[in-house]
């Protein structure tokens, strides 16, 4: 076991956890942050994308140990009020059915438009078939990445 | 019948779904806060303006959420901007059939939830009309307000609530002509948007307790094997490790974190033994054979002579259609939390039965039903598998064994490899056709494991072929089988439908053509009962061809599929293109009967879900078994459909104002069909078995 200083969502949380636990665990079961989300364990599905230093990662295969002093963004810090363009936009198209994998999808669309503000359709589907949504919303998710695109400067 | 009112807010119109009336119940708002009532099941309407409907069905994606409280708050002219959806938690004293399954709960609740909210209204106006000495009939409501139009005045229901809480609900109440509905035939935007996008705890994976212990357990890792002995020592050497505990053929290791638990888990040596055959996936094709021409039939249709038909035929075509076993595969794994005290039982996360969950922890722990909470709640997906309750019975199992609060997880691994799957099925179809390309005789045999009937035997084309014969042949596995979305249709349909199109082929028409010829004989002269309804099948086919301009594109190959499951009715049209020499489905054109859509846009996801998870599936889905250990145990090995490669789902609702039916599953059975018969269509070459990519005809092209 060792201690962790980590700088997540602009603060910085302290996990005791041994080193090889991935971000993924420490988020959810040592700092209460259950948005992210557990799919697969092996970096397939997406469900549990966060930001580090901006950049989409799987969480689920980043041990604590190689996060350092990068800052970790999880859904919960994405916005302050939830309102960042991504999150506006899964609302307005209604995207969800079960849910599940959004906070994931959220999370790799913000990262998208982050680094590519006005993505073509064809960026938009290539990054997203990264994430598995087995409701099958691809549709929708499509359409909201537009929209939030569409909002943003 | 009363209604009681508090002093600090409002009034509380308890209604009992289960009660065939729906009428308002007793509920004393000061025993509410005290805890004394148990109930789960309200709508209640605060001074403030407020207005919160519980909704006891499980939420598992399919909208019940938000479509359950549309329902009563249409028939309550409610303000929708006013009114908060809460899950309601297991009740059977108050709920009727808290389940998820079946695509059933909508055509179950849709009058007890109009009447529930109808009679809210009723008892709101009358409170109005007595205030202000008008007849009622003068009265309208609109927007939580009830109006007096000729003297221009106006009470919300917030200010009306303590009045109407000391009115005697009527026995009976008119409900609304559906040509005024409001809020119904709306998008309405799910419910928990906010809070899904939001990274809000909502899931079962998320509920933590304080002291809680986290527990993995390892299964038997084949099919018909046994547990015989179990060596921890390096497991319980492990830091954060608790305990590790064994049930049945469960070992459980159990300790302070989920990774921790994990890696524990990982040193555990465990000796099996045998206890059935370990089956492979090459067994289960010499099974299938043998049982074609060799197994038990159970006879399930039978009509006409079809014996003679084939005899007299000028024309036999016969061909055959397989699939693998499925996982169910929800993003969210199995899990439950259950803690296990000596005076009641504390159940909390996702199931489609609560009911059946608390059963079957009150039988393994001893406990009175009674004494069994069960919250549930939102679930990252179900398609059948949170029916089972395997996942409660471990977690209440560990926490006895404990004597403390525990939350089993399931890996993706254990998800994938624990069992309960879409069996594999095969079924050979046999058409006998006249001079004049006339269906005249029609053989189906299913071969099934753990299916029990693996046909659907009164489903079209039975009732428009005059002689015909169903039947099934069952092979009992030690593979674990459950309800997996459409059971049994999942695949049926689409075997059915591929065979249609091969005998419209070889009886020279059009493949719509045929299939409304077999209609218009079905109601003209039945051939044994019709179980369906001829014309709305006709209505989604017309439809379909109507809506997809049939037969007339241009370099676009199309195929048909049309199906009748869970009440409602689908056609769909695939549309093959060829794009660098390959056959692409671009497009699926849905037409869809479920009567009354409820929420448009819930309903429009459900429909395109489903399509997206026929064809998914159809094309990708592959769960093989090497000595009775499944192969695919991740999603690495096991293929899902991801947004690159799905076509465009263009869909159509029937408006005919029939009360609405379910929509959970309807839309995924013709999917595979419309794909393959396009398919077909552009490259001569039949898809007979699933999943298509490991086809023949498929490879080199996905």
């Amino acid at each position: 076991m060792a201690l962790f200083k980590l700088s997540i969502n602009n603060r910085t949380l302290s996990a005791d956890v041994e080193s090889d636990t991935p971000l993924l665990w420490v988020l959810r079961d040592n700092l209460g942050l259950v948005g992210t989300k557990y799919g697969c364990g092996i970096a397939q599905c997406g469900a549990c994308t966060v930001h580090l230093d901006g950049k989409a990662v799987r969480s689920c295969v980043v041990p604590v140990s190689a996060v350092g002093k990068s800052k970790v963004t999880t859904i919960e810090g994405l916005s302050e009020k939830g309102d960042h363009p991504v999150q506006k936009a899964w609302d307005e198209v209604d995207v969800a059915q079960c849910g599940y994998c959004q906070a994931g999808q959220i999370m790799t669309a913000a990262a998208l438009l982050k680094e590519k503000p006005k993505p073509t359709d064809e960026e938009i589907v290539s990054t997203m078939s990264a994430n598995i949504c087995r409701c099958g919303t691809y549709h929708r998710i499509k359409e909201a990445v537009k929209v939030a695109a569409s909002k943003t400067n | 019948m009363k209604i009681a009112a508090t002093a600090g807010g409002g009034l509380f119109l308890g209604f009992n779904w289960s009660n065939s009336n729906a009428l308002p119940v007793v509920v004393d708002a000061k025993d509410i806060a005290a805890g004394l009532i148990k109930f789960n099941s309200y709508l209640s309407i605060g001074t403030d303006n407020s207005i919160t409907i519980i909704s006891p069905n499980p939420e598992i994606g399919q909208g019940i959420k938000t479509a359950f409280p549309m329902v009563v708050a249409e028939e309550l002219d409610a303000d929708w901007k006013l009114v908060k959806t809460v899950q309601g938690n297991l009740d059977t004293t108050i709920f009727e059939r808290q389940v998820t399954g079946g695509s059933g709960a909508v055509p179950h609740s849709w009058e007890r939830l109009r009447k529930a909210g109808a009679t809210a209204r009723y008892l709101l106006v009358e409170a109005a009309a007595t205030t202000w000495k008008v007849p009622i009939a003068e009265c309208s409501t609109e927007n939580s307000k009830v109006i007096h139009k000729t003297s221009g005045k106006s009470l919300s229901y917030g200010q009306l609530a303590d009045a109407a809480s000391k009115l005697k609900a009527p026995t009976e109440i008119t409900l609304k002509n559906e040509k005024n509905f409001k809020l119904i035939g709306q998008s309405i935007r799910n419910v928990d948007n906010k809070n899904i996008a939001t990274g809000k705890p909502l899931f079962g994976l998320d509920f933590y307790r304080e002291g809680m212990l986290f527990a993995l357990i390892q299964r038997p890792k084949a099919f018909g094997l046994k547990l015989k002995s179990v060596n921890s020592d390096a497991a319980k050497a492990m830091p954060g490790i608790v305990d590790v505990v064994t049930f049945d053929n469960s070992v459980a290791v159990v300790g302070k974190s989920t990774w921790q638990v994990k890696k524990a888990k990982d040193l555990l040596k465990i000796e099996y033994e045998k206890i059935a055959d370990l089956e492979s996936s090459a067994d289960h094709n010499r099974i299938f054979s043998q049982l074609m021409d060799g197994g038990e039939a159970t006879v399930r249709r039978k009509d006409g002579d079809v014996e003679a038909a084939f005899k007299n035929a000028a024309k036999v075509i016969k061909a055959e259609y397989q699939c693998p076993f499925l996982p169910h595969s929800p993003l969210e794994p199995m899990n439950f939390f259950a803690h296990v005290r000596e005076d009641g039982v504390e159940l909390v996360g996702p199931t489609q039965t609560p009911d059946r969950a608390r059963t079957e922890v009150a039988k393994i722990t001893g406990i009175a039903p009674e004494k069994i909470t069960v919250e549930i709640t939102r679930q990252g997906g179900g398609f059948g598998r949170r029916l089972a309750a395997d996942f409660v019975i471990e977690a209440a199992h560990v926490s006895k064994l404990m004597k403390a609060p525990v939350k089993v997880i399931w890996t993706r691994e254990d998800d994938m490899a624990g069992g309960i799957y879409r069996p594999a099925v095969r079924y050979r179809f046999e058409a006998a056709l006249d001079k004049s390309g006339t269906l005249i005789g029609y053989k189906l045999r299913g071969v099934g494991m753990n299916s029990g009937n693996s046909t659907r035997e009164d489903n079209f084309p039975s009732g428009s072929v005059d002689n015909l014969l169903i039947d099934s042949v069952e092979h009992k596995s030690p593979i674990t089988t459950g309800p997996w979305r459409a059971p049994i249709t999942n695949f049926l349909a689409y075997a059915e439908q591929s065979f249609i199109d091969e005998v419209a082929e070889a009886a020279g028409k059009d493949p719509i053509e045929f299939r409304l010829e077999l209609l218009e004989k079905a109601k003209k002269a039945p051939a044994g009962e019709v179980k369906y309804d001829i014309d709305r099948m006709i209505a989604v086919i017309k439809l379909a061809a109507e809506k997809s301009n049939w037969g007339k594109k241009k370099d676009v190959y199309q195929g048909f599929s049309v199906y009748f499951s869970h009440r409602s009715y689908v056609a769909q049209v695939g549309e093959v293109k060829m794009e660098k020499g390959k056959p692409v489905l671009k497009n699926v054109i849905a037409a869809v009967d479920c009567g009354i859509v409820i929420n448009k846009s819930g309903s429009l996801q459900q429909v395109r879900g489903g399509v997206v998870d026929g064809i998914g599936h159809a094309t990708y889905g592959n769960m093989t078994f090497k000595d009775g250990a499944p192969d695919q145990t991740n999603f690495n090995g096991f293929r899902l459909i991801r947004m690159s490669e799905i076509p465009e789902v263009d869909v159509h609702f029937v408006d005919n104002g029939i009360s609405p039916t379910g929509l959970g599953e309807p839309a995924l059975p013709p999917a595979g069909g419309a794909a393959a018969n396009a398919f077909y269509k552009a490259t001569k070459q039949r898809l007979r078995n699933q999943p298509f990519i490991n086809e023949e005809a498929f490879k080199g092209i996905s």
